[in-house]
């Protein structure tokens, strides 16, 4: 469980990215943090596996605090996924890459080998084996950071921005890939801004605003909230949009889902043609 | 009139051993607005650097075929010459711009070009106000958001009065509102300037509505190209898995289960006013 009880940050340059943030976030829950560049939501999620520590405040992982234990040890429970993937990598070829933090967590060969396997063959990135990580397209590099976080088997993975710079299938087997980290029980939090992607996804939502929570909920309800959406500079899902805009003919207002909508919309015009 | 026109175009990066495109004959017309999507690696964003001459010029490689920019082939006329007539607007803005002042990076170019001083000022002053940049003028292009900063580097290359501004990704860091702002600054400069637009991008529901033509790209090659309508309901798009717009997306899965629209909505203003019609009929 992920408690944060008043947690102020403070960059050394005085620029305050937190102002008091309460949250808990249990252990296999999905959760989307929102809100526009600059919001603090990528320094938030740095408190989680340690790599920030609050000027005030405490943030708890499974009721330790992260001031007492090290990056290192917290590591084992939090995977972080960087936004830019050329942030994280530096080994010489993906399995390298893969290998590295779990060699340094001690791991016997036997046992490297198999998450490693296990990584590439989730992620897709078999025939990558040997070869250098530079020499891939972003996305491919996005998903080798992925891999690498992934094979220790964290039980809180972070995803910093997965979405950009992957087309529509990528998207869809990112989704696909939630999905399956969730039934294992996973803690999931991603940072974004693709509101379509969460509309897909429906999380519980963190929207953030000038480094503070301004709302929590279900993706249905907040993402269609009109008021709140343009606060954080986050858009309305376009499902949503199309339903506001025929509120006044007697539909629901809160519909984010494509295939809500065309339930909903088949009832209504199916008698009619 | 063709202002873009490839014919039988092959590249292969030097370091390539297949081509990253291939036999790719295109012809935008002066004043489109022309998408170009596709899944990753399909050779979008590789076709659109031959559109100034980074390809062959800077990248090397080989280049087979003919292309033709603004009257010049490619081939034969350097970067800097068809970068005048071409503006290329990149996804990071932070790599484009590196000036003190916003006025500063805006003038840069022309400065370059030896633009006499009261035309440079005019130009610049004209070009941030299109893109809604003029207040933001004498800060520093760092403290910007990602959105006024992306805005920025299109103010730049407007100022050199480009015929041609091909744009790849240029939202892909921005917020949504970021995003909405810089998709309305593109339609402007198309609509308002008659400057013609190749815009590559994944993300389709915000800017379909604009575009008087989608180009579809697979393994380095156009599979598709026509009105976005008939390109996004078509049963290759689905098969390539192209992010169509959501309100394209439900059009289709109403007239799947029998229910027709009267038209191929591509954004959700359009599908609304599609629905309202059905039931007012």
């Amino acid at each position: 469980m992920i408690v944060m009880e008043d947690v102020y940050f403070t960059y050394p340059s005085g620029v305050e990215a937190l102002r008091g943030i309460n949250l808990k976030i249990e252990d296999g829950e999905f959760v989307a943090i929102m809100g526009q560049n600059g919001a603090g939501k990528t320094t938030l999620v740095k408190h989680i596996n340690g790599l920030l520590k609050p000027t005030k405040g405490r943030v708890l992982i499974d009721g330790v605090e992260t001031t007492k234990v090290s990056v290192a040890t917290l590591a084992r429970k939090v995977g972080l996924v960087f936004q830019n993937p050329d942030h994280q990598l530096f080994s010489e070829t993906v399995e390298e890459e893969i290998s590295f933090a779990l060699k340094n967590f001690g791991y016997d060969e036997k046992t490297i080998r198999e998450r490693v396997d296990w990584a590439l063959n989730l992620l897709d990135l078999k025939e990558y084996r040997k070869v250098s990580p530079f020499m891939l397209s972003g996305g491919e590099r996005k998903r080798v950071a992925l891999a690498s976080v992934l094979a220790w088997d964290p039980k809180i993975v972070i995803l910093d921005e997965p979405t950009i710079g992957q087309d529509y299938r990528q998207k869809e087997r990112l989704r696909q890939f939630i999905l399956q980290l969730r039934r294992q029980g996973k803690t999931i939090i991603i940072v974004t801004h693709d509101v379509e992607f969460v509309a897909e996804c429906s999380p519980s939502i963190i929207l953030m605003r000038e480094g503070r929570i301004v709302a929590m909920g279900e993706a249905k309800e907040i993402l269609t909230n009109e008021i709140l959406v343009n606060q954080a500079s986050v858009a309305l899902p376009e499902i949503t949009k199309i339903f506001k805009g025929l509120e006044d003919l007697g539909f629901p207002s809160k519909v984010i889902d494509v295939y809500e909508a065309a339930d909903i919309l088949y009832k209504r015009l199916g008698e009619q043609t | 009139m063709a202002i873009i026109e490839a014919e039988r175009l092959t590249y292969t990066y030097p370091i390539g051993e297949k081509p990253a495109f291939k036999d790719v004959t295109l012809q935008i017309n002066k004043g489109e607005f022309v998408i170009i999507t596709g899944p990753s690696g399909c050779g979008k964003t590789t076709l659109c650097r031959c559109f100034n001459g980074l390809i062959p010029h800077f990248y090397g490689g080989k280049l087979e075929g003919e292309i033709t920019v603004c009257g010049l082939r490619v081939k034969e006329h350097p970067t800097y010459e068809i970068a005048q007539h071409v503006g290329m607007v990149f996804q990071n803005p932070e790599n484009q711009l590196f000036a003190l002042s916003v006025e500063k990076d805006v003038a840069f170019g022309l400065e370059n070009l030896g633009v006499p001083r009261e035309e440079i000022r005019r130009r610049v002053d004209w070009a941030l106000k299109i893109t809604g940049t003029y207040d933001l003028r004498n800060r520093a292009p760092y403290e910007l958001s990602g959105g006024q900063q992306q805005r920025v580097a299109i103010a730049s290359v407007l100022a050199m009065n480009p015929e041609v501004i091909v744009l790849d990704e240029p939202t892909s860091f921005l917020d949504p509102v970021g995003a909405e702002q810089i998709f309305k600054v593109i339609n402007r400069i198309n609509k308002d300037l008659d400057i013609t637009i190749v815009l590559v991008e994944h993300r389709l529901d915000m800017i379909s509505k604009y575009a008087d033509r989608v180009v579809i790209m697979q393994d380095g090659r156009i599979v598709l190209d026509g009105d976005p309508r008939e390109v996004f309901v078509s049963e290759e798009a689905r098969l390539i898995g192209v992010g169509i717009p959501k309100a394209t997306m439900l059009y289709k899965i109403l007239r799947f289960r029998g229910v027709s629209l009267e038209r191929v909505p591509l954004s959700s203003d359009e599908a609304c006013q599609s629905i309202i019609g059905v039931l007012k009929k």
